[in-house]
């Protein structure tokens, strides 16, 4: 793509295609789906965060009048152990279904043991009391400290930790070990004039999305079948469930309703298979819907971590070596999103010599999903809060030891390739010049400022694009659409039809009328998915051109094609788009192009962010007074959606900074599985976010984009971290900053 | 059990419905009135998707029970606009790309609303407190915020 391009349509802030029907309550959510004859089904849970399952007995419950069917892990097929591609990563198949429905054990509070389906919700609830399970307690491990001790209790007396030369003699807790290095970093700490060294927590916090997971689903005699739920790739949802319940995906319809919210949380499977079942069972269709409680103890979370950070520097600011440290609860499966924790922490700064160790590790908490950058969030942390510090002990400002440090095209990143074309200093640039930092902090407050890097990536979209007979057109995509993406479809395509996007409707296609879509996750869906808009919407012009030649007889190179009208260059003719369609029928069938690809070449988008804090000292609750969200677009398609990703994550990355995080009793219980306890954030304890969009184009994409959707989780937590340490004149390490945690350290030092 | 019979009026039309003692309002609106505009996010009464009108009086519809509702007036999400168009205060959220994944909108949209009517002419911290019980994961509030004030300044300045 060239530099500057001129766009028509791209970069309005059109009202989105969706909007009307969700302004007005018509839009149909995971929930919102009655069928005829359905029934309703209810999970029972475990009471016990680890435990035996020495016996489970239906039979009083199959007795039961009202109840339908029943389900328990019995009823899946036999299944061996087998990576597949599960939401942004991939998963064992046989721990997804043990996840779905528990079978010999219990490993944390809330696991799924069985399912009934009754004529109502409360009849279905109300059965779960007549199904007896025996269970033998085991001691639960609840955090990465215990769970990695020698003598630990262990989850999976079959898991040995992969990563070193010898499979290690006895199973352990830690999954998987992974080192990542390059340099010397011995040499760099021996080179460096100031080294920090601190360790940092970081809570067990949800993705919080405000609708719980939902799906009715249907099975009928010819094991034709349908789900129609939540989920950010109902595609994968088709192969996870199809997989564990061992159908051919012929069979298997998946529709993916709207979506309140996901995150990363819903991008893999919990209720769909065991519904499944239990319509099978009922030959009714059944709809299941959590509870707010169970989405708390058996949906999300992401990861509490340990982490170390280790940073050496020179007087003039240059860093000379960097070291990080982490452990990753997984939660009761391996899986935890270390990996990308490792390849983040440091790649924000372009330093030869960088060594991180990372340990994914099992404890009993349920099993771990994506959460917006999944991994990058708690890693960036620790290692922006030991920046900060050092730029503090140098007397330097943080930006300016940013920018001499500062990620650009051609660092070398310690995961293997060089970066491309990145935008960090100009994010940093527009932060200095910025309204906020140029202004004084108000007496008695504090100031935090952090960086954040995320990969995005490109992967499988599969478009449609189908003309009308009068010039309008259908988009037909496959990425479930959460924050507004329609739009941009609707956009891109614009562009390239050269109509106004209001002409063109885009939907969100099932599984059965287009071929394999991935997911909407790793901020993918307006830089791949709008690929391939755009590839199918040129081969629209293109045969929109060859059919006019053939009116004309000339070439299609001698039509051009500009503001919806073709034009004859060898002669004086003209039509319009809705001429060309409308005749489509004498000149060889309808128009419609389609694009299949598997993109690459996702530029990274950095953020940086500045905080602005004042504390109660009495009581330590902190209040955000300021706060401005800077971040690379690459190009923004629509500003107020890209926007809202910035204001969006800068917020939810405040929560997980104050307030949220997961309280457990000793015997590893949530105590606080609802909103009320568990607090995200309101209207009311937030100011204004200010956005700030630096546009530096990704050259894979032709109109420039970059994903944003992850980038702007991940500088809150040290930008919010270290603002609150600046306030009160401590050392934060521990998040979340919640009123106790700021009390002790303003009364303990 | 049985189902008692409930007469009310939900967005100005007349309303007859059996319930069960223990079904929420919630309850009724959407699994036996098929009105599923009003959403449940938490039915505990801390997230505010469910907000509708009760005797004009903003409330979440998880914490009433649908007997409650006997010859009373309820407003749902389904009542805010008109035959033949869109109220102002949807149409700034539209505008002002007030929403994101749109679960929280409804119930946003509802005590906006209701905001307005009692108060036509809110500072931002009266918004921001107005719609504390309103939980959008999403958007941050800021749009959200917006489009609620430029609504209030509409509504003062045309009707």
């Amino acid at each position: 793509m060239s530099e500057a391009q001129e766009f028509k349509y791209i970069g309005q802030r059109t009202v989105r295609p969706d909007g009307f029907d969700k302004v007005t309550g018509r839009a149909a959510y995971g929930a919102d789906l009655t069928l005829p004859g359905m029934i309703w089904g209810k999970t029972l849970r475990s009471p016990h965060a680890h435990a035996k399952i020495r016996s489970i007995d239906i039979s009083k419950a199959e007795a039961h009048p009202d109840v339908m069917a029943v389900a328990t892990f019995k009823d899946f097929v036999t299944l061996q152990s087998e990576s597949i591609a599960a939401g942004e990563g991939s998963a064992d198949v046989l721990d997804l279904a043990k996840n779905c429905l528990a079978d010999d054990k219990v490993l944390y509070h809330g696991h799924a043991i069985a399912a009934i389906a009754a004529r109502t919700e409360q009849a279905a609830k109300d059965a779960l009391s007549l199904i007896e399970v025996k269970y033998e307690l085991l001691k639960p491990v609840m955090d990465v400290e215990d769970a990695m001790k020698e003598d630990a209790v262990v989850l999976h007396d079959d898991m040995f930790t992969a990563g070193y030369e010898e499979k290690p003699a006895r199973a352990s807790n830690i999954a998987t070990r992974v080192e990542m290095k390059m340099g010397d970093v011995d040499a760099g700490f021996a080179d460096a004039d100031v080294i920090v060294e601190r360790e940092f927590r970081t809570p067990t916090a949800h993705q919080g999305y405000i609708e719980p997971h939902a799906c009715t689903v249907t099975y009928d005699e010819d094991g034709q079948s349908m789900i129609w739920c939540c989920t950010q790739g109902h595609f994968d949802v088709r192969t996870s469930t199809a997989k564990v319940l061992g159908m051919e995906l012929s069979k298997l319809k998946v529709v993916a309703s709207e979506i309140g919210g996901g995150f990363g949380g819903k991008t893999v499977i919990y209720q769909e298979p065991v519904a499944l079942i239990l319509s099978k069972k009922s030959g009714r269709p059944v709809k299941m819907v959590m509870d707010r409680d169970e989405v708390f103890i058996a949906t999300g979370p992401t990861s509490a971590a340990k982490l170390k950070a280790k940073v050496g520097i020179k007087k003039d600011g240059t860093i000379t070596a960097m070291q990080g440290w982490m452990a990753y609860e997984a939660g009761a499966f391996k899986g935890s999103p270390m990996m990308p924790g490792v390849m983040t922490m440091f790649t924000p700064y372009d330093c030869p010599n960088v060594l991180v160790e990372g340990f994914d590790v099992v404890v009993n908490k349920s099993k771990v999903a994506a959460y917006r950058a999944p991994g990058a969030p708690q890693a960036e942390y620790a290692a922006e809060m030991v920046i900060n510090e050092l730029a503090e002990k140098l007397g330097m400002d943080p930006i300016d030891l940013r920018l001499k440090n500062a990620a650009k095209e051609g660092t070398q990143t310690i995961y293997g390739p060089k970066l491309k074309k990145v935008g960090l200093v100009e994010c940093l640039e527009a932060a200095k010049n910025s309204p906020h930092y140029q202004s004084a902090l108000p007496e008695g407050q504090g100031r935090g400022l952090a960086a954040g890097f995320w990969f995005n990536v490109g992967g499988q979209s599969s478009v449609t694009v189908n003309m009308n007979t009068d010039g309008t057109g259908t988009i037909v995509e496959g990425s479930p659409d959460i924050g507004g993406s329609r739009a941009s479809m609707q956009m891109m395509a614009a562009e390239v039809l050269q109509i106004e996007p209001k002409h063109l409707k885009p939907i969100i296609a099932d599984t059965e009328n287009l071929p394999y879509s991935q997911g909407t996750g790793g901020s993918r869906t307006t830089f791949a998915t709008g690929m391939a808009v755009i590839e199918a919407s040129e081969k629209v012009v293109a045969q929109v051109k060859e059919r006019a030649a053939a009116v004309w007889n000339v070439t299609a190179e001698q039509v051009d094609y500009a503001d919806g009208v073709v034009r004859n260059t060898a002669g004086e003719d003209s039509m319009t788009l809705a001429e060309v369609c409308k005749g489509a029928e004498k000149t060889g069938g309808q128009i419609s192009g389609s694009a299949n690809i598997n993109a690459r070449g996702a530029g990274p988008s950095f953020a940086v962010h500045i905080c602005d804090v004042a504390v109660d000292q009495e009581t330590g609750k902190v209040d955000v007074t300021r706060y401005t969200a800077i971040q690379d677009a690459g190009k923004a398609i629509h500003p107020g959606y890209v926007e809202g990703q910035l204001q969006g994550g800068a917020v939810q990355g405040i929560g997980w900074a104050l307030n949220e995080e997961y309280i457990f009793n000793e015997d590893g219980v949530m105590e606080n599985p609802g909103f009320l306890d568990y607090r995200i954030p309101l209207a009311s304890d937030l100011p204004m976010i200010e956005t700030i969009i630096v546009e530096v184009p990704n050259a894979f994409h032709p109109y420039g984009v970059r994903g944003v959707g992850e980038s702007g989780i991940i500088p809150p937590l040290g930008a919010v971290g270290y603002a609150v340490g600046n306030a009160i004149d401590r050392k934060v390490e521990e998040l979340p900053c919640s009123p106790p945690r700021v009390l002790a350290l303003i009364q303990n030092g | 059990m049985a189902k008692t019979h409930v007469t009310t009026s939900i967005n100005g039309e007349p309303q007859e419905f059996l319930c069960e003692p223990g079904d929420t309002l919630l309850d009724v609106l959407r699994n036996d009135l098929n009105m599923t505009g009003t959403k449940e996010g938490c039915g505990s009464g801390d997230c505010g998707a469910c907000s509708v009108t009760l005797n004009g009086r903003l409330v979440c519809s998880c914490l009433v029970l649908g007997v409650e509702v006997e010859g009373a007036e309820v407003g749902t999400i389904e009542g805010v606009s008109s035959g033949d168009g869109l109220h102002v205060i949807q149409e700034k959220f539209l505008e002002h790309a007030a929403l994101q994944c749109g679960i929280c909108t409804p119930g946003i949209i509802v005590s906006t609303k209701a905001l307005l009517e009692e108060n036509p002419n809110p500072t931002e911290e009266e918004a921001r407190y107005y719609l504390a019980g309103n939980l959008c994961r999403c958007t941050g509030y800021d749009k959200i915020i917006r489009a609620v004030m430029d609504s209030a300044e509409t509504l003062r300045g045309g009707a």
